[in-house]
């Protein structure tokens, strides 16, 4: 399977009446934006209003409650559209060619429906954290309906089918733009890739998704992915939106939609390709709560990684404590069938550093990459505008009361910062 | 105006001898002796050795009381900024002695302190207490240590932030520091499968803890006169969180009194957790402490009584180390109330 990936650069975002990409900027019309999230019923019933902003890098801006981050993508050849089962049909994607609204992301915000949600800066210390004060931000702020709090799972439903339509809207304005860089991806069929490849290590990647309940979701071609059993997907498949977020966990190390379309694993292994390994599939598994749960999805991951007679894997977290034990019993049956790994989680080793990180260990796992301790405390300065409301500060994970002081900064730990701690290995930070 | 640091070393390094000479009692100089002098050059009148201590190893070893006693007051005499020892490389005495006498300084004379050897030397035992950089095997490797002693020195005494093991070279001391690798984590991740994969040496970011397993105490013989606890991690509070335990990390625990509840209603309890669906436990608070089954439990006589507290913390994400100081606490309020058994709940 093939798909090449047409980059459009995307450096200031504009509102106007005519929606276009000019001179690598976006002008966007945000009526006509929300005319289309409330075509869809769900939105209609429970989302009352929906207000729009721009944020830019380098910017004295704080958003807050961030729930999802999208990066508008557009299929323009090839089979199926872009979040396949949700918002398009669910035709199978990942071949043709696609253009990416590269710089820019849409970022949904508003009243919270769990502890989950997050805060980016885009300036300051907190922006060294998070990838996405780098990027130009079509911020959606979602007000929900009166007495939306009994209604959570369904208002969540809503904020998150408005985030992908906004992104839909946007990533079609660039259908008929000329791509400023173009990359191609392609994953060969097992027979094809040995042969091409006699000498090289198989590998694959384990992308364990997170599947713990409301603001734990995550969906495959819009199935409920705590309702799958461990199968294969083609790794450009989720550069089309195959695999999106349900806004789970903590901010820190929840995979947004953007990290699922931007997989930096699926990049690192494509760019490692036919050099120095031979990548083969990606496996998704999911992050259940119940035991039986776990030991059926990890005995399925090792099934599948000695079925593909593969030499080596990379497995991915999402989440921690509960999942920790998802993660070590993956990688220590994976092992045991003589499959090498290497794992991506983060920490929790406290404010002062000196806990022990991970809900569970195994001394199989003896190659770990971390996206450093989610514990460590930060105070961002206070900031000139904020998109959203500062009114969870205190309660969202990470926080604790006094979070937000009287002066306007904010004292927490890295947790409560979206995409600070990724555990798909997106950003630099680690510790030691 | 610089630093004051006083210098400790072995009979070896101050060119009294070797292994026959290893008796010599402490003994006092002025300014720099042997390696003392690379340490100077780095510090460029920054900092300066005002004195050294030279002591042999075995004397150390046989009359360690003696020779801290001792060390310690010419150190509290000189009242230094810093205190040095080593590098002893893999001498396995002598490293004994630098990270002993680093860790006696720091503790009785509150003066930071730093001290340098192979890693595998017994004095690295220590590390967690003394910060002590790694060095190479043999002696061999002064050229390199100790730039990277008087660097991390220099930073010490100055009060700069002091950032992860590997960013300073000192030896992982169980404190996880944050930092910026160069390469983003998915690609340090492939390069060390590819590592991993055709037998080359790689280093993991975390090296696995070995975990205490508690073993489950005999069971209650007499449940019909048993006093039994609720406990949760699942955050189960009463209703507004008076307490404010945090959804994440949790910082404290709560005491709650249910003397004369029934059952725990949608009003009167909801969940404070951040790491699970919220909807069903606060629809529902018995779905996670099930106050509603122990009373009925406690009416058919199966139970003697419920415990009239209960014990609750949020487990998302809170540290192994704070969980451990909350039950240790809450631990003796329950024994000392003669309860005999605690439901732990989890989520």
């Amino acid at each position: 399977m093939k798909l090449e990936l047409g980059y459009i650069q995307i450096n200031d975002i504009q509102f106007s009446k005519e929606c276009k990409v000019e001179n690598s900027t976006l002008f966007v019309d945000p009526d006509a934006v929300k005319a289309f999230m409330y075509e869809d019923d769900d939105v209609k019933a429970w989302v009352k209003d929906f207000s729009f902003d721009v944020a830019k890098p380098g910017e004295s801006v704080r958003i807050t409650p961030v729930k999802d981050v999208i990066e508008p993508r557009v299929k323009v050849e090839g089979p199926g559209g872009v979040f396949p089962g949700v918002i398009s049909k669910v035709d199978t994607v990942g071949s043709g060619k696609t253009h990416v609204l590269r710089g820019m992301a849409v970022v949904t915000a508003g009243k919270i429906v769990g502890f989950q949600e997050g805060i980016i800066d885009m300036s300051g210390p907190g922006a060294d954290y998070t990838p996405f004060s780098k990027l130009n931000n079509f911020v959606v702020v979602a007000e929900p309906v009166e007495g939306y709090q009994d209604h959570k799972h369904e208002y969540e439903h809503a904020v998150r089918i408005a985030g992908l339509r906004a992104a839909t809207f946007i990533g079609e304005i660039g259908r008929n733009v000329t791509p400023d860089e173009t990359q191609e991806f392609e994953t060969l069929g097992i027979k094809e890739g040995i042969e091409k490849y006699p000498d090289l290590p198989r590998v694959a990647y384990v992308h364990m998704l997170q599947t713990q309940g409301l603001l734990h979701d995550t969906y495959v071609y819009g199935v409920d992915a705590k309702r799958t059993l461990t199968t294969i997907i083609n790794p450009t498949e989720t550069m089309d939106g195959a695999i999106i977020s349900g806004n789970c966990v903590s901010a820190c190390d929840k995979n947004t939609t953007y990290h699922h379309l931007n997989n930096p694993v699926v990049k690192a292994l494509f760019a490692a390709h036919g050099k120095t390994l031979n990548y083969v599939c990606n496996i998704i598994t999911n992050e259940n709560v119940y035991l039986a749960d776990k030991q059926r999805s990890s005995d399925w991951s090792a099934k599948l990684c000695r079925l593909l007679d593969l030499d080596g894997a990379i497995v991915s977290q999402e989440g921690f404590g509960n999942p920790d034990t998802d993660l070590i019993m993956n990688t220590k049956k994976i092992e045991l069938q003589g499959v090498k790994t290497t794992i991506i989680t983060d920490e929790y080793a406290g404010q002062d550093g000196k806990s022990q990180s991970l809900a569970d260990a195994d001394p199989l796992a003896d190659a770990v990459v971390t996206g450093g301790n989610a514990n460590e405390v930060i105070i961002l300065p206070k900031m000139d505008k904020v998109i959203g409301t500062l009114d969870y500060v205190d309660v969202i994970a990470g926080g604790h009361a006094g979070s937000l002081r009287p002066d306007g900064t904010i004292e927490a730990e890295l947790q409560v910062i979206t995409g600070a701690t990724n555990e798909m290995g997106f950003n630099r930070l680690s510790a030691r | 105006m610089s630093y004051k640091v006083v210098h400790y070393i072995n009979q070896f390094f101050a060119n009294i001898g070797g292994e026959e000479m290893a008796h010599v009692a402490p003994e006092l100089r002025d300014g720099f002796v042997g390696p003392g002098m690379a340490f100077n050059q780095a510090w460029k009148g920054e900092a300066e050795i005002v004195k050294t201590i030279v002591c042999g190893d075995s004397y150390f070893a046989e009359h360690e009381a003696d020779a801290k006693a001792q060390v310690l007051e010419w150190v509290k005499a000189e009242k230094p900024d810093f205190f040095i020892a080593g590098p002893a490389f893999n001498a396995g005495r002598y490293g004994y002695a630098c990270a002993t006498i680093c860790a006696t300084v720091q503790e009785e004379l509150g003066i930071p302190v730093l001290t340098g050897m192979y890693e595998e030397n017994p004095g690295a035992d220590l590390k967690n207490k003394v910060l002590m950089v790694a060095t190479a095997n043999s002696a061999a490797g002064m050229r390199k240590a100790a730039p990277a002693m008087a660097k991390l020195a220099l930073k010490m005494m100055k009060g700069e932030k002091i950032g992860a093991s590997c960013e300073e070279g000192y030896m992982p001391n169980g404190i996880r520091k944050n930092f910026f690798e160069k390469k983003v984590g998915a690609e340090r991740a492939v390069d060390m499968l590819v590592a991993k994969l055709n037998g080359k040496p790689f280093t993991t970011e975390y090296p696995m803890p070995s975990f205490d397993r508690v073993a489950p105490n005999p069971a209650v013989k007499d449940l019909s006169k048993a006093t039994i606890a609720l406990c949760t991690s699942g955050g189960i509070v009463p209703k507004g969180n008076p307490d404010h335990i945090e959804s994440s990390s949790a910082s404290h625990y709560g005491e709650y009194c249910i003397a004369g509840v029934e059952k725990l209603t949608s009003e009167g309890y909801e969940t404070a957790h951040g790491g699970y669906d919220p909807v069903y436990a606060n629809a529902d608070p018995n779905r996670v402490l099930p106050v509603d089954v122990l009373r009925e439990m406690e009416k058919e006589g199966k139970i003697g009584k419920l415990h009239d507290y209960f014990y609750t913390t949020v487990g998302n994400g809170t540290a192994v180390a704070n969980a451990k100081a909350f039950a240790a606490e809450y631990a003796q309020k329950l024994l000392q109330a003669g309860v005999h058994a605690v439901i732990m709940t989890s989520t």
